[in-house]
């Protein structure tokens, strides 16, 4: 099989298993193989033995920030791979993060930040960007 | 705070100096409050002066008189609600005149001294508008504290029904684009999944609709001698079915009609809750132990049952509301998280307690108390 046949393959980190399951038909729609775990702890025992082209993770999980810690983790393993949290931070809270400034990028480690409720477009026109 | 402010208001030097040598070194304590109690005094002359030093301080008791130079003390304290100040005002009158008693009161004074007037009426009369200020400010503050858990109450709550609003519509999403193509057998899982997340969305409504009712006290209670062998079979009965779908095995251990003075469906509620969670969380072909257990001051409940268990840490976080415990062993239960919270606001109704053992992937114990009350202090 040659490289540009070969299905990308993501890695999708979610507690609600609803929403999971929705991420992974959006995404398999769009013709990418996907992975799928419910915590932090799941993602990094299926990280052990794979290695995912891009991650989707839900930024609260078990704690408020169990999206960057495992941002953070996929980072170390290959920084090549495109990380994209998921968060409803934004609209409850009304802070914003930015990743276009230096500040905050440098400890938010990942390369693009949506918005909860997951808009199918959105995240597939993310996904796009980041792996082309 | 411990300090309060005073300003007094007289054109009498004489008067103003004998106030500040009454007042300079009286301390004391109210009931109730640990700190003592001293004033901070200044004082003015006219009525201008006054009005000049509120507005620069405001203090918190005004020693006003009633006659002054330039203005009248009822101008003064028309003023002060004019501008909504929260300040305490002791009109001083040369005489107890009567009149001047009710249309000062009408704008607001809070206490009279007549003149002449000895140290001690004055302190007592300072000492009282100082009980006054500090049982405000303690009603104040617990209305604070009051707004602050119902403002964090609203938003878990928003967050909570957010959570299955979301996963519902991007089922109906994904439907509505055929994202899965034409067959309809396709969707059967979101389907599915959808009706659970609105039946979850349904009970946690209905908890939240049990919960305000009891914190607000309009829930309607109605005390008759209860059987609670009937309560508790009949309870059975209700989660039977789910408890056979599993193969748990239900056993009850109680003496025979054992009543007790109590709302029936407050019991309903208490049982319904601790049977459910402990099928919920039991294992396949587990076995939930209930042992009623009445003495002469009310009756124990007992619920065992042999399923997941918790950790110490989750037994910690366990009553608060909207708890839920997830973990892996948990997260296809279905729960609003509220069910302890009711339990526990409705024990306080009996002065119960309930007190859980746990031992992970061995089971629980919830051990609850209720207890007798007297006719007489009902």
């Amino acid at each position: 099989m040659n490289n540009i046949n070969k299905k990308k393959s993501i890695l999708a980190v979610d507690d609600d298993s609803d929403i999971l399951l929705q991420t992974k038909v959006y995404l398999e729609a769009a013709g990418y193989e996907v992975s799928t775990a419910e915590s932090l702890k799941d993602a990094e025992a299926l990280l052990q033995s794979y290695k995912p082209d891009l991650a989707v993770l839900d930024l609260m999980m078990e704690t408020q920030d169990s999206g960057f810690v495992l941002s953070y983790k996929i980072k170390k393993i290959d920084p090549a791979i495109p990380v994209i949290i998921v968060t409803a931070v934004t609209s409850q809270t009304g802070i914003a993060f930015d990743l276009t400034g230096s500040g905050e990028s440098s400890w938010i480690k990942a390369d693009a930040i949506i918005e909860k409720p997951i808009r199918c477009e959105q995240l597939l026109s993310e996904v796009k960007r980041l792996l082309p | 705070m411990n300090e309060l402010k005073i300003l007094v208001v007289d054109d009498e030097p004489g008067m103003r100096m004998g106030v500040e040598r009454s007042l300079r070194n009286y301390r004391f304590k109210l009931p109730g409050f640990d700190e003592e109690v001293f004033f901070n005094i200044r004082m003015a002359s006219t009525g201008k002066e006054a009005v000049e030093m509120m507005e620069l301080e405001k203090p918190d008791i005004l020693l006003l008189d009633h006659k002054l130079p330039d203005l009248q003390g009822l101008d003064i304290l028309l003023d002060i609600s004019q501008k909504k100040l929260d300040i305490l005002t002791i009109m001083i009158t040369a005489y107890a005149s009567l009149e001047v008693a009710i249309s000062a009161t009408k704008h607001g004074a809070f206490d009279f001294l007549a003149k002449p007037f000895t140290p001690d009426e004055l302190r007592n009369a300072v000492q009282k508008a100082a009980k006054q200020i500090f049982l405000q400010r303690q009603a104040q503050k617990l209305a604070a504290e009051r707004r602050q858990v119902r403002f964090q109450f609203i938003s878990v709550l928003a967050h909570e029904l957010k959570s299955p609003i979301a996963a519902v519509e991007g089922y109906l999403r994904i439907v509505d684009k055929h994202m899965l193509g034409d067959d309809i057998g396709k969707y059967d899982t979101m389907i599915q999944r959808s009706l659970r997340r609105l039946r979850g969305m349904q009970k946690m409504i209905l908890d939240i609709l049990d919960l305000t009712r009891i914190e607000a006290g309009t829930k309607n209670r109605e005390l008759t001698d209860v059987n609670i062998t009937e309560v508790a079979l009949e309870c059975i009965d209700g989660v039977t079915p789910d408890a056979k779908d599993r193969g748990v095995s239900i056993n009850l251990e109680s003496p025979e009609n054992i009543t007790m003075h109590a709302d029936r469906g407050e019991l309903e509620i208490i049982f319904n809750n601790f049977m459910t969670n402990a099928v919920k969380y039991n294992r396949d072909n587990g076995r939930v132990d209930v042992k009623v257990q009445p003495d002469e001051h009310g009756v124990t409940l007992v619920f065992s049952d042999t399923g997941i268990g918790m950790t110490e840490e989750e037994q910690n976080r366990l009553f608060g509301e909207f708890v839920r415990i997830k973990n892996e062993k948990t997260k296809d239960i279905l729960g609003s998280g509220l069910g302890l919270s009711i339990v526990k606001k409705l024990l306080a109704f009996y002065d119960g307690t309930v007190d859980v053992k746990s031992v992970p992937d061995q089971g629980t114990t919830f051990t609850v108390r209720l207890n007798k009350k007297d006719e007489a202090s009902r």
